[in-house]
């Protein structure tokens, strides 16, 4: 059976996996390959089609351009776009990483109970709105030099360790180290050093957020996977948080669209999306952008790693214990807009790529590349994020996932409608009374920003680890539900 | 001053922006607008700066996109938001912008947040001659 969609034909390719033939658009080099459910695939927008197809017309593109079970109509890549292009031969797209360079997840383990928490939840959440920064024109607590901020953009996260704001051991659980190889602060303006220099330690705004959350017992899928993840008890609490390189990261993609933009017609490309701009990896401006975006991508770790240190202080103070009494370790730590240079095999050939992941996660499998000792027998762990309403889940990479996503998957539950129409759906402020009294605590700078981010105005969640489990992409391990929310 | 719509069904994770003016420094300055009550409620920001804005760029549609990206970098770097905006765009090609912008902090007390916009993107990025007047699509990340 071909689903016909207004402009092209989907056809099924295996359970949960669906292609676009290269002949359906012309410049397509490999085909589109969407994996969904048909009922995920049928509420997808028309934008997805149009965007992973237009992906797939990029040069030095391998395989196929992926588009995982989250997705929803972005400003070039589709959201929850993965391509690689080969590295010797294939570009590198400003858009395919997007402005929010480094956006990600990160989780933190607690010894406290939903029990312990609950009668403490509205001083918590009032003191971790205060202590992280959120919302349009937030400045953080952390005031760096431009001579420490160039330091931070090339050592990561492990900037933060080195000057108190961390533990030596977040660095191992976090995705490369929390420092990814290759920045270069000489690609990086000084408009977007200005940009970003007081924002470390900032949330953002959006769907950015800091969650207070709860495992509940039927909610632990994998009882020895978890356990390894450090999920040891009912009622366990977590606390989540995702944001990227604010301002600097933004920057960085600003400027560089720009240059590309210019560029680009040199190299002979032509995209059909004006963000699809992009330049070979290996030309000077394909360089120069790897090494900004990847300073970027470093001072999100670092931001990540501050916004750990001030959640520790405030837990300590809130339950007037040593943080390390209440454990308060660092689960894991994924990206979600990036480009890396990353080796996998492609016809049986290893093949040295850079993969794109736009709004999409790495998921490696057992004994790959850079998982950590502690999860080397169960794979890299995958932080997904919801909505603030229903909740996330953590997952596993796999085997699979290495052959046939380029170790990747999901990354939230994918948007169903616009902003606009989630603020015409329901007034900000009541969809807190109404949290509220389901026992959620929000505290957000925006009330407009807590009604774009409804739980109406996005997927089920569910249905999409759903996806990725029976595509043994990832294995679902605990499902998280929230109690308390910080947001911008 | 023009006009500006929210697209709903385009761009669902953004905000994407159709304005139009009667002459390209309406546009110019209707887009400013539209972008900073994206960002905060305009009556709510205390008038309290004045700040000079000149650019240029080989493309009128570059030239807009540089408009933006410099008050959203500006919303970053001082804080600063600017519900007025008096613009001036001269020249064929290169085209040259100089402005005069009128705002304030945005003081967190007093200030009604609304969102935060990344940047400026090129999807569907376009400055058009239309009857009477020109038009913009504008897709802005959120």
């Amino acid at each position: 059976m071909a689903v016909a969609m207004p402009t092209m034909k989907v056809r099924p390719a295996g359970d949960c996996v669906w292609e676009i033939p290269p002949s359906e658009k012309p410049g397509m080099r490999v085909p589109a390959r969407i994996y969904a459910s048909e009922m995920l695939l049928a509420q997808m927008d028309r934008g997805v089609f149009d965007q992973v197809t237009n992906v797939a017309c990029l040069p030095g593109i391998v395989r196929a351009a992926l588009c995982m079970p989250d997705g929803h109509w972005g400003y070039g890549f589709p959201i929850g776009g993965v391509a690689a292009f080969r590295a010797d031969t294939g570009v590198i797209s400003p858009g395919g990483i997007g402005f929010d360079i480094n956006c990600g997840m990160r989780l933190i383990r607690t010894h406290l109970t939903e029990a312990d928490v609950r009668p403490k939840l509205r001083e918590l959440v009032d003191a971790l709105f205060r202590a992280v920064p959120s919302g349009v024109g937030a400045h953080g607590f952390v005031r760096l030099t431009e001579v420490e901020f160039r330091q931070a953009m090339v050592e990561g996260a492990g900037w933060c360790v080195r000057h108190g704001y961390g533990w030596p051991e977040d660095l191992e659980h976090t995705e490369g180290g929390g420092c990814l190889p290759g920045a270069d602060p000489a690609h990086v303006s000084a408009r977007a050093l200005e940009r970003g220099l007081k924002q470390l330690g900032t949330l953002g705004s959006g769907n950015h957020y800091l969650e207070i959350q709860v495992v509940h017992p039927g909610a632990i899928h994998d009882p020895e996977v978890a356990r390894t993840l450090g999920v040891d008890r009912p009622g366990q609490v977590f606390i989540m948080f995702h944001c990227g390189s604010r301002g600097f990261g933004h920057q960085i993609g600003t400027d560089y669209l720009r240059r590309f933009d210019q560029a680009m017609p040199r190299y002979g490309i032509t995209v059909n999306d004006r963000e699809l701009v992009c330049a070979p990896f290996r030309s000077p401006e394909g360089q120069a952008y790897f090494g900004a975006m990847t300073a970027a991508a470093n001072t999100a770790f670092a931001n990540r790693q501050v916004i750990t240190h001030r959640v520790r202080e405030i837990m300590a103070s809130v339950f007037r214990r040593d943080p390390r009494e209440l454990d308060l370790s660092v689960v894991y730590d994924v990206c979600h807009n990036t480009a890396k240079l990353e080796r996998h095999v492609v016809d049986g050939e290893p093949q040295d790529l850079v993969v794109h992941r736009k709004g999409a996660t790495r998921a490696f499998g057992p004994g790959a590349p850079d998982v950590p000792d502690a999860y080397r027998a169960v794979g890299q762990p995958v932080i997904i994020g919801g909505s603030m309403e229903t909740g996330s889940a953590l997952l596993v990479g796999t085997a699979h996932a290495m052959a046939e996503t380029f170790g990747s998957t999901a990354h939230g539950a994918g948007r169903t409608m616009s902003r606009h129409q989630a603020k015409r759906r329901v007034h900000g402020a009541r969809l807190i009374q109404e949290m509220e009294a389901r026992g959620i605590l929000v505290r957000a700078a925006s009330t407009s920003g807590v009604a774009e981010e409804a739980g109406f105005a996005y997927k089920d969640l569910a249905a999409v680890v759903d996806v990725l489990h029976r595509l043994d992409i990832s294995r679902k391990v605990v499902s998280l539900t929230p109690i308390g929310n910080i947001k911008g | 001053m023009g006009r500006y719509e929210v697209l709903e069904d385009v761009a669902l994770a953004d905000c994407a922006l159709e304005v139009e003016g009667r002459d390209l420094n309406d546009l110019f300055e209707t887009a400013a607008v539209a972008l900073t009550e994206l960002m905060v409620d305009p009556a709510t920001v205390e008038t309290s700066v004045e700040r000079a804005i000149a650019l240029s760029a080989d493309k009128l549609d570059l030239l807009l996109y540089d408009w933006l990206s410099e008050l959203i970098y500006r919303k970053d770097r001082d804080q600063e938001v600017f519900p007025q905006a008096y613009v001036r765009v001269s020249g064929n090609g290169p085209f040259r912008l100089e402005a005069t912008v009128r705002g304030g902090i945005i003081d967190r007390a007093h200030t009604a947040l609304r969102a935060d916009p990344k940047a400026v993107t090129f999807h569907q990025f376009a400055v058009t001659a239309v009857d009477g007047g020109w038009r913009a699509r504008i897709v802005i990340d959120i």
